[in-house]
């Protein structure tokens, strides 16, 4: 492995997190159209309340999949963005609609909304799953715009995968939905959810076996490199198709026997599973006619990524950490008995003393006149930063000003 | 010439650069999507930056003083963030997709020498998604000091991601951090060097930031001063219209300082751009501003109104300095001068207004510690909100409009950048459907969420104080 092939691993990474977090948010309201009766309110309302918080935090996961590719491999981005761009502009109205669904989910439950949020439950993962599938037949040759941009993506390896991708979102947010329901004993709730995560399973299942077969006729060098042992040295990648088909029949185990808590990790290591395996087959060529290696940026990029993308999970993690242990943890559910809040006794603001005022206004005018008279270098800077110091606390100390005569 | 050649570093200017010219029949409609894209994401954007500071400031005064309208105002407006939130960040994702839809080559060449700055912003996102979703399901969940504290990294994660963005605009303004090779590759890029060593960063990014404060203290601002003529002047109403009010205030005029500054360093290093700020046809030693009019192919300004020796003096400080002309560049390297022209003039006449209504204001208090009295007080800040997006827009059109023909200024022109795929003026058309929808949306939820009912003690004071209880 070389430099060049760290980024890669981190969209890897970056696709599973988002396939395992982000694929249930979008299967969730196939599950609240489909559901009728008194069941349907019940089931609505539980997909927002599981998912709401979470989403957006879930739905970043994209977008560093896409920096981390146009910073790292900026020509395949190009490429992929211009020959593919129906398929992802679709992507991209589902994503809207979906937050539509969420925004307005706050306030309503109407029936329209689930019906939008439904919608954009199809489009996205097809549409995600036909950009997957575009590469995988290798449809998107290098260049602006060079592929067709129809049958790029209209093809049945393309499709397949899309549908495959639809399949599995609905099947992950019925495991997950099931987890949350049975943690908050709401049984009856949790065995729904559960029945629905099991046919969804054996769908994707199907799926998933029907996408081999197309492979084998439609893109059969990939078929190759991904399962076959003639003349590949892809050892991993078999590996990991086999942990897939063995963690998705677990999962159905586990949910028939109504071990959701547990189904929930198994079926998302299925996911995981099959990703990496597509990541290790669609290799040494990224597209056809351009590897990995010199689709790559230089070397001083990638470091600099990697050290940005350092600090930048040294504050993610533990803040994924806090925001999961409080949702899992069901510290966000609905109170069953409202905190008695102490009555606690406030204190008046002080009013400011005009000495404090004068100093504020001192420190923003001299810094004011600094930034006024230089052109550049240390003496603007530190004008700017007293300007701003003075401004910041102006606005505090008018605000609380207001506040203690008016409010 | 000498003076742009100069700007644009050791860089090819003109059509002599190796990058090839897309054959693209909509090149204006990508234009315009993108432009219709940000212009949806960028007063969103404002909420994103200066919203969490005045509700996490409005939950202090509840916990400092122990008043219950306090907390009611922040949880109020806490809702009505984390809606803003949403719609920021999938109009954000739109914009993201478009760089590789709309500009592939534009992304393909220098993807790698700006895509650090998108990646600390992404991380910025996630914190930003992260603590927003926390603080608004914890109220009552977490001890009120957690609770208060959560709201911090919000704050946070505003400013670094604003000024990653802002990073990447200022380099597309005033490119350094790598070099272009014989055969006209992008090589030797230096990412820290061309995203935080770059003179325009500081300045773009505090215009930005304080115009973000304009914007939503004038906003919030205006929908209690619309509550205040309509007779709602109970502490409640009072304490959610001054504390906004008392932002945008201070910040209206800061933005005048800080203006002048952003526009010397066009002045010094995008002369051309100031030039169709200004509309200004042949260079000129201590050149004149002229308001309002409209630039004339001849390359003068019919119905203007002329003060002599003013823009010199504003944009160099200098009232003889030398401002360099339109005609000093070939026709094809201008942007189109006069939507520059009444963009720049836009921005700065509604920005000197909001600063007067604040003087007015300030003028006031200082004297006799109190509000205004006058309606018409109250009817200029519902108006002030409003303008203060159209200004927030036209300042964003001046800089973008006016670097054009260049996506990254002297480098690569926009014609370069584009996509040559069919049919993007049918994504177009889709996009402006679904955006209606979202606008319809959000707009639906916020008065969804202005409706819901006071609790019934702040309720029971509110009507004593309006005289309807």
């Amino acid at each position: 492995m070389e430099l060049a092939d760290v980024p890669a691993l981190l969209i890897l990474a970056g696709i599973i997190a988002y396939a395992v977090l982000a694929g249930a948010d979008f299967g969730a309201p196939i599950w609240a159209v489909t559901a009728r009766g008194e069941e349907s309110g019940r089931l609505k309302e539980s997909g927002h309340r599981s998912m709401a918080p979470v989403w957006e935090a879930n739905h970043v996961w994209l977008i560093f999949v896409l920096v981390v590719c146009w910073t790292a491999y900026p020509e395949v981005f190009g490429a992929i963005f211009s020959t593919l761009w129906i398929p992802l502009i679709l992507a991209c109205l589902g994503i809207i609609m979906r937050a539509i669904g969420y925004v307005a989910g706050g306030v309503t439950v109407s029936r329209s909304v689930t019906w939008l949020a439904a919608i954009a439950s199809l489009l996205v993962p097809f549409a995600l799953g036909a950009v997957i599938g575009a590469l995988v037949a290798g449809n998107v040759p290098p260049g602006n715009a060079e592929g067709d941009i129809i049958s790029s993506w209209l093809a049945p390896v393309p499709v397949m995968v899309g549908l495959l991708l639809v399949a599995t979102s609905a099947y992950l947010a019925a495991v997950y939905l099931a987890a949350d329901a049975d943690r908050r004993g709401e049984n009856d709730l949790a065995e729904a959810f559960g029945n629905r995560a099991l046919l969804a399973g054996v769908v994707a299942g199907l799926l998933a076996v029907t996408g081999l077969v197309v492979l084998y006729f439609d893109a059969r060098q990939f078929f190759d490199a991904m399962v076959s042992t003639n003349g590949h040295d892809n050892e991993l990648g078999r590996l990991c198709v086999c942990a897939s088909a063995i963690a998705g029949t677990a999962t159905l185990w586990l949910l028939s026997i109504r071990r959701y808590g547990q189904a929930r990790f198994v079926a998302a290591v299925a996911v995981a599973a099959i990703v990496v395996g597509w990541g290790l087959a669609q290799q040494p060529e990224v597209l056809p006619g351009l590897t990995i290696h010199e689709a790559a940026a230089s070397n001083e990029v990638i470091i600099g990524l990697l050290v940005a993308v350092a600090i930048g999970l040294l504050v993610l993690i533990p803040s994924l950490y806090l925001l999961y242990g409080l949702v899992l943890g069901g510290r966000f559910d609905p109170l069953t008995v409202p905190p008695t809040e102490p009555a606690r006794p406030g204190q008046e603001l002080d009013g400011v003393g005009r000495p404090i005022v004068g100093t504020v206004l001192a420190v923003a005018a001299v810094g004011g006149l600094l930034l006024f008279t230089s052109d550049g270098g240390a003496r603007l800077y530190l004008g700017l930063a007293l300007f701003m110091a003075g401004l910041v606390s102006g606005i505090v100390l008018l605000a609380r000003g207001l506040v203690r005569a008016e409010g | 010439m000498l003076d742009l050649v100069a700007a644009a570093g050791n860089f090819a200017f003109g059509p002599g650069n190796s990058f090839p010219t897309v054959d693209q029949d909509y090149l204006l409609q990508a234009r315009q999507m993108q432009a219709m894209s940000f212009v949806m994401h960028v007063p969103l954007v404002c909420f994103g930056i200066a919203f969490p500071s005045l509700v996490i400031f409005m939950e202090w005064l509840g916990l400092r003083t122990g008043k219950a309208h306090f907390t009611a105002i922040a949880r109020r407006w806490s809702k009505v963030m984390i809606t803003l939130f949403a719609a920021g960040g999938v109009t954000g994702t739109l914009l993201s997709f478009e760089l590789g839809m709309l500009w592939p080559g534009f992304m393909s060449a220098f993807g790698d020498v700006f895509g650090l700055a998108f990646g600390l912003e992404g991380f910025s996102f996630f914190i930003e998604a992260i603590f927003i979703s926390i603080y608004v399901y914890s109220w009552e969940k977490l001890s009120p000091k957690k609770h208060i504290l959560t709201g911090i990294p919000v704050i946070a994660a505003g400013i670094t991601g604003s000024m990653m963005v802002i990073a990447v605009n200022a380099w597309m303004n005033n490119p350094s951090g790598f070099s272009i090779d014989q055969a006209g590759q992008v090589t030797d890029v230096k990412p820290f060097e061309a995203l935080f060593a770059n003179g325009h960063l500081w300045p773009q990014l505090t215009h930005m930031y304080i115009a973000a404060y304009i914007v939503v203290g004038f906003l919030i601002a205006g929908i209690y001063a619309f509550a205040w003529l309509k007779g709602r002047r109970g502490a409640y109403f009072r304490t959610a219209l001054v504390v906004p009010l008392a932002v945008a205030c201070l910040a209206a005029p800061a933005q005048l300082l800080i203006g002048d500054w952003a526009a010397r360093t066009v002045a010094d290093d995008q002369p051309i751009k100031l030039a169709s700020f200004e509309g200004l046809d042949k260079t000129t030693e201590g050149a004149p501003e002229t308001i309002l009019g409209w630039y004339e192919p001849d390359g003068t300004i019919e119905y203007g109104i002329q003060i002599p020796k003013l823009l010199s003096l504003l944009a160099y400080h200098d009232p003889d300095a030398t401002v360099q002309g339109l005609d000093t560049v070939p026709e094809d390297d201008l942007p189109p001068i006069n939507v520059v022209r009444v963009a720049f003039q836009t921005m700065v006449g509604i920005g000197t207004g909001l600063a007067v209504l604040a003087a007015w204001f300030l003028w006031t208090w200082f004297r006799r510690r109190r509000l205004p009295r006058t309606k018409w007080f109250y009817r200029a800040v519902v108006l002030a909100g409003p303008a203060a997006v159209v200004a927030l827009i036209a300042g964003w059109v001046t800089t973008e409009v006016g670097r054009q023909p260049w996506v990254v200024y002297g480098v690569m022109r926009t014609e370069q950048a584009v996509s040559g795929a069919d049919g993007i003026v049918f994504g177009f058309g889709t996009l402006i459907a679904v955006y209606a929808v979202l606008v319809a949306t959000v707009f639906w939820v916020l008065r969804r969420i202005a409706r819901q009912p006071l609790p019934a003690e702040i309720a029971a004071l509110e009507e004593v104080a309006d005289g309807t209880g």
